[in-house]
């Protein structure tokens, strides 16, 4: 394995957190729509505050997706064929999604309008279920043939593991979006998303018991880098003990930034446990390797400059965006 | 199963079907971000109010035409994988880079600064604001420039070697990728229909309101800024689409001779045929009208020099690539589409300078050639047909291959997928496109009727989040 592959593999794991970190509260706040606004006036608040940025935080999934394409061809075409049906319904969710926000501003009738809220509402669950539901089948050994065909069969991808993954996905989704929505609007929502966020983290904790639990009989992730795995499992679930102080202390910087730092150790955990394979073969010697799936080192160079380049002038105006709209929503 | 179905009919259906619908947006909205520009830097230059209203009335239309843009092209990118995966591992080292640094460079600037525009209205000073929206022209017009980049090596590969361990493209010159000749014809024709779409979008939907008589100056003036951007537009398309043509006689003559439907050499010169029917068993055609000279001159610039027939090219390909397969493409789809096409381009020309004759400063009487409001009012449809037709030629002009002389389609599928799958995920697709499109639709005559006194401004919120009370316990 050289360093370049070595590199892209840890940038796309921070693509990925990227990704989660961001329209990880997003997604939340769609959920929120439902489960925390008690009317469309709410609602409306809430869709402001990501109004201006759900499009640019999905822009990270489509960035990670490219990055992997272009990094590690052989990776994005196992996974991505593997695991048709799964990547379909995402893909299900996030058009319903994509539209349900500039559609409801034009609907005319409380209906319609309506329609489109609960097309945000189902659009801001499926995604990160079904990302959840992959993302812990892939850390599962899966039948893979020698050209790296993964032929996974519907018990390697709803199992146990999969399904308390996608939705301990959904519901730490949630409660960073909540999270979000307290340092973003103010009046009542604020304060009931304090609440829910504080009583959420109860069923949070028993859920990561039991990710952890299944992770440790369904994968060889405990065995294969034991150190490592324990460490980012404690810190998972530190990510939540701060995150539930930030709650009922009410320092609400602190529980965003615990909720996501809890996403993103969830990737984390994922990319160490796999390494140094990409996709693990029920036959070790069909694994996928770092070490042969990625692209050649000359597109593994141009990659590395222009993301040096590219990177950090797109973070640059996204950053400021988010000055831009740092102010409260207020009801209306 | 099910009709003799194959996964590979399938998977180029969905191809065929997802591109197709994401392209009915693209050009739509790289048009609109520019025209929206236009109008809102005339308001900058002019502080006329009817231009500020303008560029709010008509980027509502833009940014319908964003949302569903940006859905759609999400598919786009996942079914390289999903339906093309031996496609992805063969052309994975040229492929994605493109792919990402779409992403890297354009979709981050599209996405945050459509953000920034959409809600700021009131917050930036006019020239900032206008600012913004042409970034996310910009950002629009460089994911062309970088997605037709991966296609284009489809189409005429350049810079890669064939490693030889594994069989598959190798990048070697990354250079001659982003300089390969096809793509410096593909693009600015691309985009040059681009803005040619959009443009008679404005004027058609311009032309239905004048037709009713409703805010007759402001559509009016709205209408002659898409009939100047669309002449220019369509000029150029037509100007690119020349050298296009020029480039496609050497490099891929199987498509030229489809698309004018010759089998057997032509005379020299070689007269152009305007319509004729085309047996495709038979190899014959029959029942043209002709016009002597005109290929001759079409192809070469000058009155002689003959063409070749796809039955001579065929041969050649065959002592090229082997005699195991046939080269011909599907030639009936070409032929019309070409017509379609190119006729198109040139009606909408014509319709263009009609529109600004009539409505000329000195003797402006566009109002009542009710007929020409008719048919700008139609128009307004043509472009997306001209594009898909376009596209049609381009990429089934290719067949067998999905990467010229080095890979067929049949190779690319995914070997995973099953028929199933894509019966589910293509009836899905479909109804999802249905009703993307209709509500789309429906959505836009909404605007239109709503009229530029509609509700246009979104507000946003108070005090900072950042500030002492909220870390306050
Ligand atoms: C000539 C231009 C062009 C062409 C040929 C394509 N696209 Fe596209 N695409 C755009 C021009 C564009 C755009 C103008 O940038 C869009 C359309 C409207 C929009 O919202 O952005 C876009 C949106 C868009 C998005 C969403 C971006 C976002 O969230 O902001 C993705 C992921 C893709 N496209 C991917 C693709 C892929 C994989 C294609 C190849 C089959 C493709 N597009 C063809
Ligand atoms: C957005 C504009 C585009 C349109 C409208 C379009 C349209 C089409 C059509 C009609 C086909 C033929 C499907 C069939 O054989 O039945 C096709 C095939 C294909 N195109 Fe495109 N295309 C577009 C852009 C692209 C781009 C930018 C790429 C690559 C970067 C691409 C790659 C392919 C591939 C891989 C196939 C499948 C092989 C095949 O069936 O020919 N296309 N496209
Ligand atoms: C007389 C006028 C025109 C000529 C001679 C012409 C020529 C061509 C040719 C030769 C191709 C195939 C290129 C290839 O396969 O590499 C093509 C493709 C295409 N044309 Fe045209 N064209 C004309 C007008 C237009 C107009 C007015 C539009 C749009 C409004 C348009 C949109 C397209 C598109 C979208 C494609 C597919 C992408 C590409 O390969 O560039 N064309 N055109």
């Amino acid at each position: 394995m050289t360093a370049l592959q070595l590199l892209w593999f840890l940038l796309l794991a921070v693509l990925f957190i990227g990704f989660f970190f961001l329209d990880g509260f997003d997604f939340g706040v769609g959920m929120a729509t439902r489960l925390l606004a008690h009317d469309e006036a709410e609602r409306t608040q809430l869709v402001s505050t990501i109004g201006p940025h759900w499009d640019g935080n999905e822009v990270w999934l489509i960035t990670a997706g490219g990055a992997m394409f272009a990094s590690y061809p052989l990776w994005y075409a196992s996974l991505f064929s593997g695991f048709y049906l799964l990547f379909f319904l995402v893909l299900v969710g996030l058009i319903i999604r994509g539209v349900a926000f500039e559609f409801a501003a034009h609907a005319e009738t409380e209906r319609g309008r309506s329609i489109w809220r609960w097309a945000l509402f189902f659009g801001s669950i499926i995604p990160p279920f079904f990302l959840g539901m992959i993302f812990t089948a892939i850390i599962q050994p899966l039948p893979i043939d020698q050209a790296g065909n993964v032929f996974a069969t519907f018990g390697n991808q709803v199992n146990l593991l999969t399904i308390v993954g996608g939705v301990a996905v959904v519901l730490m989704c949630l409660m960073h979006g909540l999270n979000f929505i307290r340092l973003k609007t103010e009046g009542p929502l604020r304060q009931r998303a304090r609440a829910l966020n504080a009583k959420l983290a109860w069923v949070l904790y028993a859920g990561e018991v039991v990710f952890a639990a299944l992770v440790f009989f369904m994968t060889d992730f405990f065995k294969a880098r034991p150190v490592s795995t324990t460490l980012i499992v404690v810190l998972i679930v530190v990510a939540a003990v701060a995150a539930h102080y930030g709650a009922v202390k009410d320092r609400e910087l602190l529980s965003f930034i615990s909720s996501g730092a809890g996403l993103a150790l969830v990737v984390a955990l994922i990319f160490n446990g796999l390494f140094p394979r990409v996709m693990i073969g029920v036959n070790p010697a069909h694994s996928i390797l770092i070490q042969d799936a990625s692209a050649s080192p000359l597109t593994l160079t141009i990659m590395t400059v222009v993301t040096c380049i590219l990177l950090p002038i797109a973070l640059g105006y996204f950053i400021w965006s988010y000055v831009v709209f740092h102010k409260r929503v207020a009801a209306k | 199963m099910l009709a003799g179905l194959t996964v590979l009919d399938l998977a180029r259906f969905q191809f065929a079907m997802t591109t197709v619908f994401h392209f009915f947006f693209v050009p739509f909205s790289i048009g609109m971000a520019l025209l929206t520009a236009i109008m809102e830097t005339l308001y900058v230059r002019k502080k006329q109010a009817v231009y500020l209203k303008m560029a709010k009335f008509w980027g509502r239309i833009f940014l319908l035409s964003f949302a569903v843009g940006v859905v759609t092209g999400i598919i786009q990118e996942f079914q390289f994988g999903m339906n093309w995966s031996n496609y992805s591992r063969f052309m994975g080292d040229i492929f994605g880079a493109p792919l990402a640094i779409e992403a890297l460079l354009a979709f981050f600037m599209e996405s945050t600064f459509i953000g920034l525009w959409m809600f700021t209205w009131d917050r930036f000073k006019p020239a900032a604001h206008a600012a913004l929206i042409w970034f996310v022209w910009l950002g629009t017009t460089l994911s062309a420039i970088w997605i037709l980049s991966a296609n284009s090596f489809m189409q005429h590969p350049t810079g890669f070697a064939i490693n030889p361990a594994t069989g598959r493209v190798k990048l070697v010159d990354f250079g001659a990728v982003i300089l390969n000749p096809q793509l410096w014809v593909e693009f600015p024709h691309v985009i040059f229909g681009a803005f040619t779409t959009a443009s008679f979008a404005v004027v058609g939907m311009a032309a239905w309101q004048l037709l009713k008589k409703r805010d007759v100056d402001f559509f009016q003036k709205s209408l002659r800024i898409g009939l100047i951007v669309g002449l220019v537009s369509v000029v150029g398309a037509i100007g690119v689409g020349d050298t296009q043509t020029q480039f496609i006689i050497k490099d891929q003559p199987m498509k030229f001779a489809a698309t004018e439907g010759i089998y057997k050499d032509t005379g020299d010169p070689a007269a152009w045929t305007l319509v004729e029917l085309i047996d495709t068993k038979k190899h014959t055609v029959k029942g043209n009208i002709e016009i002597p000279y005109l290929l001759s001159l079409l192809s070469y610039h000058k009155a002689n020099g003959s063409v070749k027939g796809m039955d001579t090219v065929n041969a050649e390909l065959q002592r090229k690539y082997g005699k195991d397969k046939d080269y011909y493409v599907p030639v009936k789809t070409l032929f019309w589409s070409f017509r379609v096409m190119a006729g198109g381009g040139v009606l909408l020309a014509l319709l263009a300078v009609l529109g600004l004759w009539f409505s000329r400063k000195k003797k402006d009487t566009l109002l009542n050639q009710r007929w020409l409001l008719y048919l700008l009012g139609l128009a307004l449809w043509l472009p997306f047909i001209i594009n898909t037709a376009g596209w049609f030629i381009t990429e089934l002009g290719r067949y067998p291959w999905v990467v010229y002389g080095l890979y067929t389609i049949a190779d690319a599928v995914s070997p995973t997928t099953t028929v199933p799958q894509l019966l589910i995920t293509n009836i899905v697709y479909f109804l999802l496109f249905t009703m993307l499109g209709g509500v789309m639709i429906y959505y836009c005559r909404r605007v239109l009727k709503q009229g530029p006194d509609g509700p246009l401004d979104t507000d946003y919120g108070t005090s900072d989040p950042f500030a002492k009370e909220a870390f306050a316990k």
